[in-house]
């Protein structure tokens, strides 16, 4: 019962901050909405027992990425952008039949799904040991490869810096 | 489960009270430290020897007048100093401050929540400070406020990277992220014994992510008036005075929970429990009394000692605090990861 409640509140604050995101017209306003949806994610993994996911989502979203977008958006000194919600400049029929199928496409995926315990069980139950063990034994060479592209996308980015 | 969950509101109840009531006496400390050091004889008027000085000040807080400015942002301007002050309050939840204590035959854990993450915790949360100082910059809309906020993320961000890494060396010795295993771990030798590096680079990123002096450039009041809460008054500065203190205290703390034995009975006390003869009653009241008491020296030793450093060192300039960041603490940290692992896998220690 305490779940459900928990689920729900979760639930529709992650939804609410991601209409915030997308509908807000200051960027910064839609930076911070962003941050509550990903502290809800980060509350919805805690319900699904897996802390250590909800601690690195809250330490590389929250605490990293998000930082540097809001960041940068100071830095660039983003203001309104009035043409981006300009109303009756395309037609609408375009635009609610896309909404129409995506929500439709989406809705038909999670019912055909049957969610198994399929992570749970990869993970035993999401332990930080078993987590490191799976990552240094079973997908070793993919967890490799992940940290080589991240020390590309870094030299990338020292390169263009310097570049002048 | 009625009763567990009673035990949970109490213990929550009294450590905040106790870590709010930490706030207006530490600036009492601050300010007759800083005056010793200076000497000086600091607010002495207000009470005896001026106790009673920061209940004046938070009245006057609570009494002035609390305008937004008209060119900030209406809502994100009152809520950085929440944003600012929620994370510093809740960093302590995973903090232990004694053992178990069996009280009445029930057993209670003397920490708020025992989290198997209490590690990540505690980084995740203390590294959101940050959004209450780049918020309050932008949404002030103020050149000093935002030059200190952009000082101050930079800052964080990159004192936050030495911070994380001299994690890792403590970790590896003791195998587990949970905090009280962590002290149970250090029952024969403190951590600072094994880890003196990462104790330093620790120490070192702490004072930066308090924003404290010698690292306290968001505020460069020379410079930059008051940095990001420049346009702040009243309680919403309050707000950001009450977040620094906290982070300074749980910083504090989290030190000597990692490197000194956190609620592990100083040398003095072993030899009091000892000569009480309640040293065998591992969860006896006496006992956990005197842990509790250990935990707030070696906790307020290390406050005191933030102080002390506030009033002896000038300040960084900008770029010398950075290069010290990345060029000489990340590699020190990752050097020490290196060294402690080498030393795990070869078992030298």
């Amino acid at each position: 019962m305490a779940h459900t409640i928990i689920f729900w509140i979760l639930a529709i604050m992650s939804v609410v901050c991601a209409l915030g995101v997308t509908l807000h017209k200051n960027p910064v306003v839609s930076a911070v909405f962003l941050i509550g949806s990903f502290f809800a994610l980060a509350g919805l993994y805690v319900e699904l027992h897996a802390p250590f996911l909800a601690a690195i989502q809250i330490i590389v979203y929250v605490g990293a990425i998000m930082v540097l977008f809001v960041f940068v958006m100071m830095l660039l000194n983003l203001g309104r952008d009035p043409d981006r919600f300009s109303k009756e400049t395309k037609p609408r029929f375009p635009k609610y039949l896309a909404l129409f199928l995506l929500v439709g496409l989406l809705i038909s995926f999670i019912h055909l799904t049957s969610f198994s315990r399929a992570l749970p069980e990869a993970f035993h139950g999401f332990s930080i040991e078993n987590i490191a063990t799976l990552l240094f034994s079973k997908y070793l060479f993919p967890f490799e490869l992940l940290s080589l592209l991240l020390l590309i996308a870094m030299v990338g980015g020292v390169i263009l810096a310097k570049k002048k | 489960m009625f009763l567990d969950l009673l035990i949970t509101a109490v213990k929550v109840v009294v450590v905040m009270s106790a870590l709010l009531t930490m706030v207006p006496i530490l600036v009492w400390v601050e300010r007759r430290g800083s005056a010793f050091i200076q000497d000086r004889l600091g607010p002495n008027r207000v009470g005896p020897l001026g106790l009673l000085q920061p209940v004046a000040d938070a009245v006057k807080f609570i009494f002035k007048e609390d305008p937004i400015p008209f060119h900030a942002h209406p809502w994100l301007f009152p809520l950085a100093p929440l944003l600012s002050f929620l994370p510093a309050a809740i960093t302590f939840a995973a903090i232990p401050f004694g053992d178990t204590l069996d009280f009445f035959g029930k057993t209670i854990v003397l920490q708020i929540a025992d989290l198997n993450i209490g590690i990540l915790y505690i980084v995740a949360f203390g590294s959101l400070g940050i959004y209450g100082v780049l918020i309050a910059g932008w949404s002030s809309n103020n050149k000093y406020s935002t030059l200190g906020a952009l000082r101050s993320s930079a800052q964080m961000i990159s004192y936050e990277i030495a911070l994380g890494i001299s994690l890792i060396g403590p970790i590896l010795m003791y195998g587990t992220f949970s905090l009280r295993q962590i002290v149970l771990e250090q029952h024969h030798l403190w951590g600072i014994v094994t880890q003196p590096f990462a104790f330093l680079i620790f120490l070192v990123a702490a004072f930066a992510e308090c924003n404290r002096l010698p690292f306290d450039l968001p505020e460069g009041e020379a410079e930059l008036v008051a940095g990001y809460h420049t346009e702040y008054g009243s309680m919403k500065f309050a707000f950001f005075f009450m977040a620094e203190y906290l982070h300074l205290v749980t910083m504090s703390a989290l030190i000597s929970t990692l490197f000194f034995g956190g609620w592990q009975l100083i040398p003095g006390l072993t030899s009091v429990a000892e000569w009480c003869g309640i040293a065998i009653f591992p969860t006896s009241l006496g006992l956990s009394l005197l842990q509790v008491l250990s935990f707030c020296l070696k906790t307020a030793f290390f406050i005191w000692f933030f102080v002390w450093i506030r009033w002896t060192f000038p300040r960084f300039r900008y770029d010398q605090l950075m290069a010290f960041g990345w060029k000489i603490l990340i590699p020190l940290g990752l050097l020490n990861v290196l060294v402690t692992s080498l030393a795990l896998y070869f078992k030298w220690i």
